[in-house]
């Protein structure tokens, strides 16, 4: 391993894969929370298609995805009005992950909101809650460790995001060019092992301690303990 | 008139009905387990909805199918001690005790009209010797305490009635008599409507100051 490896250029690099995964697990951790909390208590019609909707990115070929997102923020597009703002831009590559992401943390979340003993709330509205506060003061405390699980979740999964990203924003140095696409990037150049290496030893790092302190969450949530 | 009952609810073949009216004191909801004594708890806490039937309490009606009322639980004012005590794990004893303060619209929304209990949060520490366990998590307590602590709960709500699920079962002989005399002396001295759920008749005879007898299958028709 060279210099290079370990220069400014890499560190950049990393940077901004931790910037879109951020964006990504923050963007769409409110709306994973309400589809998860849709698909965990409501009876409507029509819950089986946004189920398996949600969960469409997980089993979709992953170029599919970023093409779809590609046409829908195209500039004529559905979404066209925000395009100078996505397309080629890390905000772009975010929404890329934060797409693949969501099956993942709307799984986890739902499980945890599944987990809240119902007969916990009724005793809340015995003692006079109303519907909002039993949500604020028993259901959301009760299944944020596995909320946050999920979210650290997300963000691992946002991190190592490469075929919508790739597909949507393409692959700009500085803007889009996460760790694996610097990696795959890396590769097509000969005599990029050692920077391969390099960058391939930091995802595994990064991704190995998300899951573990998600695990760490989930366990706690698993034995109705708090977080905070 | 304390509790004016009559309620029907269909649970899969079974239909579990119930009729009760009684004057002031405790009244005792007797019958083996499995007869639906609980069923009709939770529908005089609005937590079942009766397929028929009416539920009043002090002259209010909280459930009427034909006038097609149902007061929702949060304003029924019920001060209900579940079996299972269902203390909130994340919060410390003394957050659970105060979880229930009502807002005292609450009571004149559904119309009870002099609040009961005017009990403080003092005397009710004092009355069920919970004021040690303040800081205590619930998973901490045991199933004595535990069951305290959710008639405090429960007390310091201000509730207009109290429903109090076998509240004397998995507790040693010490424990069941000091939970005893506590609520003889709800029910003499503060004069709180409470119905008691139970499958123990020497419990049922002493604190009774009404039996109904739920029987197992398929009606009961109560008082006899």
């Amino acid at each position: 391993m060279n210099a290079d490896t370990w220069g400014p250029e890499t560190w950049g690099v990393v940077l901004l894969s931790l910037k879109v995964g951020a964006a990504a697990m923050a963007a769409t951790l409110p709306l994973a929370f309400a589809l998860a909390y849709l698909l965990a208590r409501a009876r409507f019609p029509g819950r089986l298609l946004v189920d398996a909707l949600v969960h469409l990115p997980l089993v979709v070929p992953p170029v599919v995805t970023g093409w779809v997102l590609l046409l829908a923020f195209a500039p004529h597009g559905p979404f066209g009005l925000f395009s100078q703002w996505v397309l080629f831009r890390w905000t772009g590559a975010a929404i890329a992950a934060g797409v693949m992401a969501l099956p993942l943390m709307v799984r986890a979340i739902r499980l945890s909101i599944e987990a809240v003993d119902r007969r916990l709330e009724q005793a809340a509205r015995t003692l006079g809650a109303r519907r909002w506060r039993v949500f604020a003061t028993i259901t959301l405390p009760l299944s944020l460790p596995g909320v946050l699980a999920a979210a650290v979740l997300g963000f691992a999964r946002a991190l190592g995001e490469f075929g919508a990203t790739i597909t949507f924003v393409s692959n700009v140095p500085g803007e889009t060019e996460t760790l694996p696409l610097a990696i795959y990037a890396a590769l097509q150049l000969p005599g990029g092992d050692a920077r391969v290496l390099g960058l391939s030893l930091i995802s595994v790092a990064l991704s190995f301690v998300a899951l573990v302190a998600s695990e760490l969450l989930a366990r706690r949530a698993g034995r109705g303990l708090h977080v905070l | 008139m304390s509790f004016d009952v009559d309620v029907a609810v269909r649970r899969g073949e079974a239909e579990i009905a119930c009729r009760f009216a009684t004057g002031s004191g405790l009244t005792v909801l007797f019958g083996p387990s499995g007869a639906g004594k609980t069923t009709v708890l939770n529908m005089v806490a609005g937590l079942v909805t009766p397929d028929r039937g009416h539920v009043r309490v002090r002259d209010m009606t909280l459930f009427d199918s034909e006038r097609q009322i149902d007061v929702p639980t949060e304003l029924r004012c019920v001060g209900y001690v579940f079996q299972d005590a269902r203390l909130f794990p994340h919060l410390r004893v003394a957050a659970n005790l105060r979880y229930g303060r009502r807002i005292v619209a609450t009571a004149r929304q559904v119309g009870f009209s002099e609040k009961s209990l005017g009990l403080g949060e003092a005397e009710v520490l004092a009355l069920l010797g919970i004021g040690d366990l303040l800081d205590r998590w619930p998973r901490s307590l045991s199933g004595g305490e535990a069951r305290r602590v959710a008639i405090g709960r429960a007390l310091l709500s201000d509730p207009a009635f109290l429903l109090l699920d076998e509240p004397l079962s998995s507790l040693d002989s010490a424990r069941r008599e000091e939970i005893m005399l506590l609520i003889e002396r709800l029910r003499d001295a503060i004069r709180l409507p409470i119905l008691l759920v139970t499958h123990d008749r020497g419990e049922a005879e002493r604190l009774g100051s009404r039996i109904v007898e739920i029987e197992q299958e398929p009606v009961s028709e109560g008082p006899r």
